[in-house]
Parts: C-alpha cells; structure tokens; sequence
C-alpha cells in the first residue's frame, strides 16, 4: 500500500483500517457480527493490525483499556451493532470513571433501517453518551475519516476518556475521498496546558512557608505522561515533602522511594492518612478528592490550606474547597512550579519540616501493615508479599480485579514507575483485570504480566483464557481464592451483623481442571511452605497460566477508615470491627 | 499493634455530605451556552442536568449562526454558588460546547420571554381581559366570539403576573417560550 493516499476513494470500511493506521494503532481487539462485517474484512486483507478476537465484547473493551494504561496510547475495541455495543458499556463506563483514553468502533444497522426497531438496531449513541466522553453516529462516509481522527484527538486530549463511532453499515460500504490525519483541522477543542502563573507563585510561596506539607497524587500523574512522573520526582526529591497516592496514582513516585508515605484513603496506610489529616499544606497533584479517599468531608484535612492541580476545571471545587485553584496540565504546572521554587532561592522551612518528618516517622513505626503469617493456611497479605518478593525486580506488569485482593495488591505491591499497574479504581469493575491484563500483555509481549484477582471477579470474565490461550498470552492469573465475595464479607461483619447474605461462592470450578480444559497450565497451592516454589513454577512457565491460591478465608483488609469517619479514626489491624460503622455510615457504599 | 480508640458518635455528616464549607444560599443563574449545532447536542446539555441532579427552570435553544452551525442554549437554573459553578464546569467539558457565559454574574442583562394565552369570556370577562391585556402591552392574535388568544412578551416575572390576572378571568391553555437571554453594553 502506498503511504499517502490523500485524496484518494476509500469505502468507509476502507477508512476504518487505514484511520487505525495512520493513527499508529497496531492492535484492534473485538468481536464480528452482521453489521461489521464490512470492516472486519478489511481486517482480514492486511497484516500491519493484528486483531484480537476475544469472547465478550465487555473483554475487548478492558483489554484496549490495559493497552491504554500501559502504553499512554488509544486502545481501540471494534464490536458489532445492538448487542456488541450494549456488552461495551460497562467498558466505556469503566474508561470514563478512570480517565483511560479508548476508542469503540460500532457497527449499526444501515442508515435507512435506523429507527425501524431493524434486526440488532439499539440506540448506541444515546445509550452511551452518558458513558462517554464524546461519541459520534457517522451518516456519510465523507464525514468519516474526519470523525474518526476527530476521535482519537478528543480521546487523548484534556482530561483523556472513551469515545465511540457508530458507523451504519451502508456508510462502511459507500466510498468518499479519505483524508489523513495532517489535513484533517481538529475541532476547537483544546484544553488548556499551562497553570496560571499567579496560581503557581502562590503554590511556590506556599511550599516555602509550609511546616507540614504533604503531596497527595492521582491519575493524573500518570495520564499526563511520563514527563509528568519525572517532574514529580524531581520536585518530591528536591523540597523533601512526603507524598501519597491514591490507587489510581501508584507509581508515579517510586514506593521505594524514601519520601513515600504508601496509599492513602479507605485501605491507605495508618502514615498517609494521618499526614492527610494533620498537614498544614496538602498538595493535590492530578487527583479528585474522591469519597473513597476523603472519608467523612467535614473531618478531612482540617488544618490544611489545599492546592489543587487539574486539567479538568469541574474536579476543581466539586468536594473540596481549593485556596489554590490551578487549572492544566500536571507535567506543564509541575514544571513551572519547580523552576520558579528554584529561581526563588529553593527555600523550604528547614526546621518546621524536621519536625515533620520525624512525626512521620512515627507513624510509620506503627507499621500498620504487618501480619504473621502462621499455621497452615496462607495469609493473603503473605501471598501478595511473596508474589511482589519474587517478582519485583522483573519487568512487570500488575493488574487487578475488584475485592480484598486488589487492596491488598495496592498495600503490598510496589511500583517503581508509572503505568504498571492496571485497577479499576472509579467504577470498581469486577471482571476488569482479566481482560485488561489480555490487552497488557498484547502491548508489551516480552515483559511479565500477572492479574492479582479474586475467585468471584475473575469467573466475570473467565472466557477469556479462550483468547489468552489462541494467542499465546503468557499471562497470569493469580488468583487468592477465599471462597468469599471477600469484600462484601467484610462489609457484612462490619454492619450487618455477620449476616453473610450471599457473599460465598459456592460451587467454584476447579481452576485447575478449568486451566487444562482451556489449554493452559494450572497450579494450586495452598500450603505456605510450598508458596515460593509454586510462584516460581507459575513465572517459569511459558504461557498461560491460572494459579488457584487458596487462602485464609474470613481475613479482613485493614488499615480501614470505615465509612462516614475520619482519616484520623481509622480501624487497624485486630480491630473489633463490629458496630465501627453507625446508622449514618451505613447508608454509604 | 492495639486498635485505635474511636470517638463515639462523631459522624454527623455523611461522607456524601459534600459541602459544609459551602454556602447554601440558593442563587438563580441565567447560562448562554454555545454550541456546535450537531445532532444530540441538546440531549448531552439536558443528560448533564438530569445525570448530575441540576435544575432546569427554562430552557431555549436555536441556531443563532446558520454558516457556521452554532446554536445558542439559554438555561435557567437554580443552586448553591458551588452548584451552579459546577454545572458551568460540567457544561464546558461538552466536546462540542465552545463557550459557556454566565450572564447573571457578567453584568446586566435582558431576559425575555413570549407567551401565548388563551383566555375564554364573555360579556364584562371579555372586557376585563382585553383591558388588562392593554395594560400588559398583550396582542391579540386570535378571537373568536368567546375567547382570545393573546401574545405577550417580557421578564418572567411580567409574564407569570398576567397569568395570575387572567386565571380567574378564564384562562384555559397557556405556551411558553422559555428565556432567551442577551447580556446589556456592547460587547458579546
Ligand atoms: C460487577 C460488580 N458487581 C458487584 C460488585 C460488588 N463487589 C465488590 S467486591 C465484591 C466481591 C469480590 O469478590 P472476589 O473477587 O472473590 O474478591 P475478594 O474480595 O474475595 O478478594 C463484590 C461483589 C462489583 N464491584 N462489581
Ligand atoms: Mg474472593
């Protein structure tokens, strides 16, 4: 094919792949039907994008969103009208939630059928629009080329997110001049980068008077870029201020790193909350003041003065009141902050922050996340610190599913850089991790890719150790099976009176006879004694693989502010858990 | 390690409580956005309110460029100073949203509205209502021996007062535009 076919008479479907194309996209994960049809031929005449043919569309959608996070790319899902589209809203509500820059392509119904309740006819734009950034139904196939760059630009601009093209099939079918993405001009929107100045002096002034600073980082971090992370660093080392992150930022400062307080919020460390809770300057860097991290809002950071950095203006106010609002980029502001803080002389309030750092330190002395790992069961927290001791110096990439397990895996896992680690943090997706550690692995096919999941999410989406195994995806699957909807357990002891309604996963597969039915490898282990060697086993083992890690079944993930209190009152380890929660909490998920 | 001790009793706000350091004071807010005149545009302005939980006490929408396909949004709404920041917010995120104009806090502005009311009557009620009609500055724009269609424009406030003067008259259907709204000065 030649390279530049500006100008030239392309079908729809034509334009799709050469789009992809042009757009850098080299893998397309989806699912055919009627009114695809027309791409997915196209598809199968060219090499140059390999296409993943998953088992649900909600998969192939998670997958883009695992090759998203860990690439800084589009990830692309392709799925058919009606159905296809509906099994991809949860995907693109899970996109939206987090921040992860996807596109779907859909296919529907022709053009002069739409509205006629035709065969796999649905709504799909006005289903998704709430679940999307931006989304477009093309009519006329000269309007496509341009959509579809239109697409990707919406996509990774600003704060980044899914969008989604509904193509009619006779739309796919019909030719018009294709235009690539130089001569496409892409709408008028364009975020805003650079902070403002006056904002940036006044966080400069701030951080030199500060006695007892804290960063407090998010997912911005991370979605702003690389650049971003190192901007970070470079600020965190030189002030010498403590840092947290939420779930969605870990990373972007390394957890060895001698400033890192660990994760804060309802699981974060007893350090990072009281830090939270007794700073005098909190320095929001790319996150959101989530419910999961504020606890109750009257009692959060009460004493501090809050500065907020985000590209996305409706964050700024939304739950907490910023003194000092700077609207734009984390890496552009981070930047501008750090060279004017040095142009001032690199002043910090030396002895105030000693102090500081020395009440730090003791709250670390709590050590508020060990455990003992004794008798003959395995302790999650254990299974979690052996799989992160054996694997941590590889090239690694962590996803998770939703429950006890994914907390665990953010309390006992550490990550040296940013977009390693793969969760569903806003919408808390269980079946994420599977499907995303599919789209992990596509991206980066050399490095090692493990989903820290539990029994009950990954059965969500356990289809796909069909795709993992067609396509020799070495991924694997570690699951800490409690026999428990975990999570929910826990909750359950917390205020309901230990009633356990519903919260067993009673007639569980034997994941290793479901390993071999699928083609993979399956390991059990349940004895702490064998633990290191079976891990070992699961890493050597080239290709697919499900280890079924049967653990302590009634362990409760702590530390935990329960809902509806404070940072500062937080249940630790051993803690009588019932009656923590009172009547107000309680109505709270 | 010993548990921590736990004040009792000390949640009295829910963690979804969002704003004790927020006013509560309700303002009334009038919003120009606009927009790019594509397909769904309307319904992602109207998504935003129903999904968030805003108010919407009017609103109007029509291309007001027909070259360059914009359309310009009027909404009223109601809410505390941070909601209605919020929703300013909110509706600038809109991808195909270019500029969104809060005209109660840039100025001086005009707001009109238009109605049509059918008023029935007859004898001193038919009387009464094209007398008051005068006063209010009402056209008639239909009739027929025992009813009246009058056409009014003005504020809110001059159009929600000929109601309460009609009803008892005899109003029997009533249509309203919603605001249309323009800042006053020169300047856009
Ligand atoms: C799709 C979906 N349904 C329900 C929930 C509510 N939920 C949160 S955690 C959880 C239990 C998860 O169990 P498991 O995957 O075994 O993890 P564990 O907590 O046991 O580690 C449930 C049901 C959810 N987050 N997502
Ligand atoms: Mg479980």
């Amino acid at each position: 094919m030649t390279k530049n076919m500006g100008g030239r008479q392309l079908t729809g479907a034509q334009m799709v792949v050469k789009a992809l194309k042009d757009q850098g996209v080299d893998a397309v994960f989806g699912y055919p039907g009627g009114a695809v049809l027309p791409i997915y031929d196209e598809i199968f005449q060219q090499n140059e994008i390999r296409h993943f043919l998953v088992r649900h569309e909600q998969a192939a959608v998670h997958a883009a969103e695992g090759y998203a996070r860990s690439t800084g790319k589009v990830g692309v899902a392709l799925v058919t009208s009606g159905p296809g589209a509906t099994n991809a809203v949860t995907g693109l509500t899970d996109a939206l939630m987090d921040s992860i820059p996807i596109l779907v392509i859909s296919g529907q119904v022709p053009t002069f059928m739409i509205g006629s309740d035709a065969f796999q006819e649905a709504d799909t734009v006005g289903i998704t629009r709430p679940c999307t950034k931006h989304n477009w139904l093309v009519k006329d196939t000269a309007a496509l080329s341009g959509v579809l760059h239109e697409a990707f630009h919406v996509a990774r601009s600003g704060r980044p997110g899914p969008v989604l093209v509904d193509i009619p099939k006779d739309v796919q079918f019909a030719s018009a001049e294709y235009l690539p993405p130089t001569k496409v001009s892409t709408s008028h929107y364009r975020p805003k980068l650079q902070g403002d100045p006056a904002e940036i002096e006044r966080l400069v002034a701030l951080m030199e008077g500060a006695e007892r600073p804290v960063f407090y980082t998010g997912g911005g971090v991370i979605n702003s870029g690389p650049e971003a992370s190192r901007l970070l660093r470079g600020l965190v080392e030189a002030t010498g201020f403590p840092i947290t992150s939420t779930l969605m930022g870990l990373g972007a400062y390394p957890a060895s790193g001698d400033k890192w307080l660990g994760m804060l919020g309802m699981h974060g460390t007893y350090e990072a909350n009281m830090a939270m809770h007794g700073c005098d300057l909190l320095i929001n860097v790319g996150a959101r003041f989530d419910d999961r991290i504020t606890g109750r809002i009257d009692a959060f950071s009460p004493n501090s003065r809050k500065v907020h950095i985000d590209i996305d203006a409706s964050s700024i106010n939304k739950v907490i009141k910023a003194d000092v609002p700077i609207l734009g980029d984390v890496a552009h502001v981070l930047e501008d902050a750090l060279a004017l803080w040095k142009a001032r002389g690199s002043r910090t309030n030396a002895g105030k922050l000693g102090t500081w750092r020395k009440r730090v330190q003791e709250w670390r002395a709590v050590r508020c996340l060990d455990f003992k790992q004794e008798g003959a069961v395995i302790k999650p927290q254990y299974a979690v610190s052996r799989l992160e001791a054996l694997t941590k110096d590889r090239d690694r990439y962590i996803c998770t599913e939703v429950g006890q397990h994914q907390m665990w895996a953010a309390q006992y896992m550490g990550f040296e850089a940013p977009n390693r680690w793969m969760t569903s943090g806003g919408l808390g997706t269980m079946g994420y991790g599977q499907p995303a550690s599919m789209g992990v692995q596509v991206a980066h096919p050399e490095s090692l890719v493990i989903n820290v999941a539990g029994e009950a999410s990954w059965l969500m989406n356990m289809q796909e150790m069909g795709t993992m195994v067609q396509y020799r995806l070495p991924v694997k699957q570690f699951i800490l099976n409690n026999e428990r909807l975990g999570m929910v357990r826990q909750w359950q002891e917390l205020l309901h009176g230990e009633r356990y309604s519903q919260s067993w996963s009673e007639a569980l597969p034997d994941f290793v006879k479901l390993a071999e039915a699928f083609g993979a490898k399956g390991i059990r282990c349940q004895d702490p004694a064998d633990l290191d060697d079976a891990i070992v086993e699961m890493l050597d083992h080239d290709g697919p693989v499900i280890f079924d890690c049967l653990v302590e079944k009634h362990e409760n993930c702590f530390p935990m502010i329960p809902s509806g209190k404070a940072h500062n009152e937080m249940l630790m380890t051993n803690a009588r858990m019932q009656g923590a929660i009172n009547a107000t909490g309680a109505v709270l998920v | 390690m010993p548990p921590l001790k736990l004040k009792k009793g000390s949640t009295s706000h829910s963690a979804y409580n969002l704003r004790p350091t927020f006013s509560d004071v309700q303002e009334r807010h009038t919003l120009a956005v606009l927009v790019d005149n594509e397909v769904g545009v309307l319904a992602r302005v109207i998504g935003l309110f129903s999904g968030r939980g805003y108010n919407i006490e009017s609103l109007t929408v029509a291309e007001v460029d027909h070259e360059g396909h914009t359309s310009r949004i009027t909404v009223v709404t109601t809410g505390t100073p941070q909601v209605i920041e919020q929703i300013k917010a909110q509706l600038g995120r809109i991808v195909p949203v270019h500029d969104v104009h809060d005209l109660t806090v840039e100025g001086q502005v005009v707001e009109r509205e238009l109605a049509l009311f059918k008023v029935q009557g007859t004898g001193d009620k038919r009387i009464e209502a094209l007398r008051l009609a005068e006063i209010f500055r009402a056209n008639v724009v239909d009739s027929t021996l025992d009813s009246f269609v009058f056409e009014i424009t003005g504020d809110v406030g001059k159009i929600d007062a000929f109601a309460d003067l009609m009803r008892p008259i005899g109003l029997v259907e009533m249509g309203r535009t919603g605001v249309a709204a323009l800042s006053r000065g020169a300047r856009a």
